[in-house]
């Protein structure tokens, strides 16, 4: 299929339908709007889903409601509204229903403000919500990936039957890009029948099913605790996505970055590159399962001395970073996170103050 | 002379864990009788709340979801909207509905979602052990109410079903009581009413039915019945609240 140029946030929209979701519930909140305007007009056109609810609060359960009966579904919001979005996630994935959920991250903390910002990686990668659950985090980079991750995130949503989150941020959502739609989507066997409340009718038997995340008894308890444990495991041995950046040279200082900020990371690398002095970039493009080998091969590289984690926060997946890096390395953290995003010369003046 | 009484084939043959005198089963088997006699147990989902009833599930014999606290008409939402040939029901405390879960019953009903609710008003937190609900009385005592609820400090009890008649947009609302025989026959009627009207695809519909917590009332199951009588009733006036065209 032919390039064609496309507003992040319209393209995730239309992602979500190539992907076979015809069901989205949402509520407004900048920078990612348009998604729901875009779906708010294709939706209807496809036979779809459309409905924008009274507040994150009642979207997320919309949503775990939809994906407890078995069909594919998603959301979108911005920081703030995943917030509110957090307790239903937390009751997605104890109960083990697949949904996608995408954050259009602006900055924090409160209001904050709705530039693009990577303020939300805690509340992504460690939780959010309640209790031991994780969510699949992906991390794109711009608007093609954005497009890829998205249609992805169904597949794997229901492989893993939980929420898989699309952690993106205000510059993904907001900037055109040109951008392709593969043609073909990954599938998996469907299991829906030994779970979903589709009606027993429908799937011609007499046992129902229930969607729960009650286990009073504490074996029970445990048990579904060890079986989610079970998948995350999974995910780490399957599911690790990441991007080596000049990483086949003999440089002197990694960075690790993720999202926008690794655009720029790359810039300055190439910037310094002409200089003469080799940088690489390890960017996780799957924050949870995040790329520990890969991470810890890359910093410990002979030529490496210095690691640096780069995001738009106050430092977050640095403390990722250097869990990996198992005190080989020094790893330093540079971040900005008010919106302005740093620029190629920022980081190179950063990088050269490591050297 | 053949069978004249049997359990409905939507209740499960589980032992419920309501206390003695609770209105709970009473209102369940009157569900599960609507449900049979519509024939639409194969393609019905329910969505349990967080209280007293969140192992509702436990005791009917069909698709269930458990919602979180208050949020049951935003699941059933979702599920209705992208299955509209299913059959849903969200069954709610007075904690759940018209305290933590208001917005959601609220924004469901002014839609028009067509499912339907079971509310069940006994005006008091039964599960969390007797705590001050939206709608319990002036006066009355709870745990976080010790000395009766004050209404100059927390207001007057929420009338949920007069709160709903006032949406513009169409809708079955009704309020029924299971204290005797003979309201609990015409709550059947109700909430058959209430099953029939998201059948035909007409409405959102709503049956409150005053119910009793004797275990947190601190009376006999007897005298809880009294009570309710003699002091909910006459507020929460029995009656159809509204009907659609």
């Amino acid at each position: 299929m032919a390039k064609v140029l496309m507003k992040g946030n319209e393209a995730i929209g239309e992602a979500a339908i190539r992907a076979g979701c015809k069901n989205y519930f949402a509520y407004p909140i900048t920078p990612q709007s348009e998604v729901a305007e875009y779906l708010a007009k294709r939706l209807p056109e496809v036979g779809g889903v459309f409905l924008q609810g009274e507040s994150e609060v009642a979207v997320g359960y919309m949503i775990f409601g939809a994906a407890g009966c078995g069909e594919r579904v998603m959301t979108t919001s911005s920081s703030p509204g995943i917030s509110l979005m957090s307790e239903a996630l937390s009751y997605i994935a104890a109960a083990q229903c697949p949904a996608v959920f995408v954050n259009i991250m602006r900055g924090g903390p409160g209001l904050g403000g709705i530039l693009p910002s990577q303020g939300d990686y805690f509340q992504a990668v460690k939780g959010g919500g309640h209790g031991d659950y994780h969510l699949l985090v992906f991390a794109p980079d711009g608007v093609q990936e954005a497009v890829e991750m998205t249609m992805n995130a169904f597949t794997l949503a229901e492989k893993y039957r939980g929420p898989v989150m699309i952690l993106g941020d205000g510059m993904i959502g907001q900037m055109m890009e040109p951008v392709e739609f593969p043609d073909h989507l990954k599938s998996e066997p469907s299991n829906k029948d030994s779970w979903a409340t589709s009606g027993m009718d429908k799937r011609k038997s007499d046992k129902r099913n229930l969607v729960r995340s009650l286990f009073l008894d504490p074996t029970e308890l445990n048990q579904n605790n060890l079986t989610l444990k079970a998948k995350y495991d999974r995910m780490k041995k399957e599911e690790i996505l990441y991007e080596g950046y000049n990483t086949d040279s003999e440089y002197k200082v990694l960075i690790v970055s993720y999202g926008t900020m690794s655009r720029v990371c790359k810039t300055a690398i190439d910037m310094m590159k002409e200089e003469g002095i080799e940088v690489g970039l390890l960017r996780p493009k799957t924050l949870f399962p995040f790329p520990e080998e890969a991470v810890f091969t890359a910093a410990t590289k002979e030529s490496c001395k210095a690691v640096i984690s780069i995001e738009m926060s106050m430092g977050q997946m640095v403390e990722d970073v250097e869990r990996c890096v198992k005190g080989q390395r020094k790893v330093d953290f540079y971040g900005e996170c008010g919106g302005d995003i740093p620029t190629p010369e920022k980081i190179v003046e950063i990088i050269k103050g490591l050297l | 002379m053949g069978k004249t009484f049997s359990k409905p084939e939507a209740l499960s043959s589980n032992m419920t864990h309501y206390c003695p005198g609770c209105t709970h089963g009473i209102v369940h088997r009157l569900v599960a009788e609507a449900i049979d006699e519509l024939g639409i147990r194969g393609r019905t989902v329910g969505i349990a709340p967080v209280g007293c009833a969140v192992l509702c599930y436990n005791y009917f014999n069909f698709d269930f979801q458990e919602a979180a606290h208050g949020r049951a008409p935003a699941m059933a939402t979702g599920i209705k909207r992208v299955r509209p040939d299913l059959i849903v029901f969200t069954y709610q405390g007075d904690g759940d509905l018209a305290s933590i879960g208001m917005g959601e019953i609220i924004h469901a009903a002014n839609r028009g979602e067509k499912f339907t609710t079971i509310f069940i008003n006994n005006a008091i937190y039964g599960m969390t052990g007797g705590q001050m609900a939206p709608t319990t009385m002036p006066g009355q005592r709870a745990t976080t109410a010790p000395t009766g609820r004050d209404t100059a400090l927390t207001g007057m009890p929420i009338r949920m079903a007069n709160l709903l008649k006032e949406l513009v947009t169409p809708g079955y609302v009704t309020r029924q009581a299971v204290l005797n025989p003979k309201q609990i026959n015409k709550a059947k009627k109700a909430i058959k009413k209430a099953f029939e009207y998201q059948v035909a695809g007409k409405c959102f519909s709503f049956v409150e039915v005053i119910s009793t917590c004797p275990t947190n009332w601190g009376l006999t199951p007897l005298d809880a019945l009294k009570w309710a009588e003699d002091t909910l009733l006459p507020y929460y006036e029995l009656g159809d609240y509204k009907i659609p065209e």
